[in-house]
């Protein structure tokens, strides 16, 4: 299987470079459909060879941005950039760029070789040229032996690598894929996930990838842009998202985060002490935090960076509360508890489960103790 | 539940079935007979069928009929796709609500006020820039085209809202033009449905009578309205005969159709097994050398 290397050039991270040259350049790009702002105001750069993934729940603009990127709709104001040439105005037919499309959009009336050849004839490529390509990229996505099928009589993943190959074989500078692996079961598609990436890795083309599965885009994306009501929320490497939310809404769209209300009670320029007094506890948070002294903020704490047990933590000052487990959730690799504090509030916490058998297991209505390291809470002010 | 269908279903079905073919069947039988009175039974013969192709005036109107019907039917099927095209992928263009009301109106139109108000037309047109010249074969087609096309602009404009968007917009992504989609992509697509529109067009161009005797002129003459002028005069076994044949060609186009349509459901039905087999395949399950 994979190794989980990311593409090569991802590592130089050029977006952490300010004088690198980004090779798509999204400035100011506002959409509106009547009334309705679809994209507000997006500014976006994307580097060469990265695989970038556009993250939001449905009806947030992502895939209205992929389709002025194919040039299927024109932004309302600003400006889209590829390769350093302004795309106003330049319709789909001719732009470097190529677009699988989430339903796939197989000429059902074509055999897949004349699907993945369509893209070449148009541009009057040699008929010999467009022999060898085609099998060249029928062969990479292993389906040279249904190059003679038609579309309905090939399988959903089967489909999919069609697609994909179609949108190839031009080798366009940038292939844009809609929600590409959707459509497909969860095996297919965490296989298909890293044959995505061999081929990224392989060919060298730049990705943008729109996906509401925020595991995917994990998995897939050098970088990843959260989305929300048109706006660009945060823009980052899937760990930064992860790890570094900028608000709650981020936060809480990837992956599972308990979220605790709290004001600031004592701080310096290296810590910062917040109670969270619905839920009855302090959290120490091991850096400074730029806020006003008596605002709102909130702790966010992911499930697996709380630690569970019975016996009560050296110090239960702070970063740490009691409760009772209410429910379990065995998941083969991990067990997920729901731990019901005195304030009556939920947390989740997520325990891997190292041992097969354990003796002495943490079970329904057991007083527990949670408690966590001043690194694990995220500070967030919005 | 009991699974036996009840006796007094049976009736009903065949009192059902008997009102709608008992008049064609008796037709059929009295098409054969030998007697020249239609209603007197007065043996087996096929002396009518015999006449029938030596009436010069049934054969013309006949053929008549159908080169009309080609020919309305080919031009409603290009005019009615490129209002269908307007209005299912033109977007919302000034005007678009009235083309739809105005392409559509026909099929909601008495047939009298169309067939007078063409006449009215074709009359004034001929006084002012002296086309059409009279009435002719001319004028039935122009007539027929007008309202057929409003049957084929419905017909391909229902296939082209259920066809996925995405495919043409896959060909222009692939570097083909506007134009090269429409014909590359987009007819072949809506091709079932071009031919049920052409095959309704032609079939409402054979069977109109009251349209056609508005605008025909001398010598214009087609099929219904000849049927329709004999039996005013007095019903003809020869009709019998005509009607007969017409029964079979239509019912043999409709047991070839059923048989067509049947082997490409299995055909569906065969690709799809084939389909769900290939996941299975160790071709389609692909994983990374890496």
């Amino acid at each position: 299987m994979h190794d989980g290397r990311k593409p090569e050039l991802a590592l130089d991270e050029p977006w952490r470079n300010p004088q690198a040259t980004p090779y798509i350049s999204i400035r100011n790009v506002t959409k509106r459909f009547g009334d309705f702002v679809a994209v507000n105001d997006v500014s976006l750069n994307v580097y060469r060879q990265e695989l970038f993934c556009l993250l939001g729940g449905s009806g947030c603009g992502k895939s209205t941005l992929l389709r002025m990127l194919a040039g299927f709709e024109e932004p309302s104001s600003g400006q889209i950039f590829i390769d350093g040439q302004d795309m106003a105005g330049i319709p789909p037919y001719s732009r470097p760029v190529n677009m699988m499309f989430q339903s796939y959009a197989l000429f059902p009336h074509m055999s897949v070789q004349d699907n993945v050849a369509f893209g070449l004839k148009q541009d009057r490529t040699p008929l010999k040229e467009i022999r060898e390509r085609v099998a060249a990229m029928l062969d990479l996505v292993k389906l040279s032996p249904f190059a003679k099928r038609k579309p309905h009589q090939l399988s959903g993943g089967q489909r999919q690598r069609v697609a994909l190959a179609r949108s190839l074989v031009k080798e366009p500078k940038l292939l844009l894929l809609d929600e590409p692996l959707g459509a497909l079961d969860r095996k297919l598609r965490e296989s298909t996930q890293f044959e995505l990436m061999n081929l990224q890795d392989k060919l060298g083309v730049t990705f943008i990838v729109v996906t509401h599965d925020q595991e995917e885009a994990m998995t897939l994306a050098s970088r990843i842009g959260v989305m929300n009501q048109g706006h660009i929320v945060q823009v980052g490497t899937p760990s930064e998202i992860y790890e570094f939310p900028v608000n709650r809404f981020v936060a809480d769209f990837i992956g599972t985060v308990n979220m605790f209300a709290g004001r600031i009670v004592d701080e310096d320029s290296n810590y910062v002490r917040i109670a969270a007094e619905a839920d009855g506890c302090t959290f120490f948070i091991d850096h400074g935090v730029s806020a006003s002294p008596n605002a709102q903020l909130w702790v966010a704490l992911r499930p697996e960076k709380i630690n569970i047990g019975r016996e009560a933590p050296a110090d239960t000052r702070e970063n740490c509360v009691q409760g009772v487990i209410d429910g379990i959730a065995y998941m083969g690799d991990v067990s997920v508890f729901n731990v019901k504090l005195a304030s009556g509030r939920m947390v989740k916490v997520t325990r891997p489960n190292l041992i097969r058998r354990e003796e002495d297991t943490l079970t329904w209505d057991d007083e527990v103790w949670l408690h966590w390291h001043p690194a694990s809470g995220v500070v967030l002010t919005s | 539940m009991s699974r036996r269908v009840h006796r007094s279903l049976w009736v009903w079905l065949g009192a059902g079935l008997a009102f709608l073919y008992i008049p064609i069947v008796s037709l059929v039988i009295f098409s054969f007979n030998s007697s020249k009175l239609v209603t007197v039974w007065a043996g087996f013969s096929t002396r009518w069928y015999g006449s029938l192709f030596h009436n010069d005036q049934i054969l013309d109107a006949a053929g008549l009929s159908v080169r009309i019907g080609f020919i309305s039917a080919a031009l409603a099927v290009v005019l009615g796709t490129m209002v269908a095209v307007a209005l299912a992928r033109f977007g919302a263009f000034g005007g678009r609500a009235l083309l739809s009301a105005l392409s559509t109106a026909p099929l909601v139109m008495p047939e009298v006020i169309t067939g007078l108000s063409l006449l009215l037309l074709f009359v004034a047109m001929e006084q002012a820039i002296g086309w059409p010249a009279g009435r002719s074969a001319m004028t039935i087609i122009i007539a027929h085209t007008t309202f057929s096309m409003a049957y084929v602009a419905v017909v391909v404009q229902s296939r082209l809202a259920g066809m996925d968007p995405s495919i043409e917009e896959a060909a222009l992504d692939l570097g083909a033009r506007p134009g090269k989609v429409f014909f590359v992509i987009t007819l072949p697509l809506i091709s079932p449905a071009l031919v049920s529109g052409f095959l309704l067009a032609f079939t409402l161009s054979l069977d109109d009578l009251v349209i056609s005797s508005f605008v025909s002129g001398p010598g214009a003459t087609t099929l219904p309205m000849v049927i329709y002028s004999k039996v005013r005069l007095g019903l003809s076994p020869e009709i019998n005969a005509l009607a007969t044949l017409m029964v079979a060609i239509v019912g043999a186009g409709v047991v070839i159709a059923g048989i067509l349509m049947n082997r490409a459901e299995k055909a569906r039905i065969r690709d799809e097994q084939m389909a769900l087999a290939g996941d299975d395949l160790p071709a389609a399950n692909p994983v990374s050398q890496a």
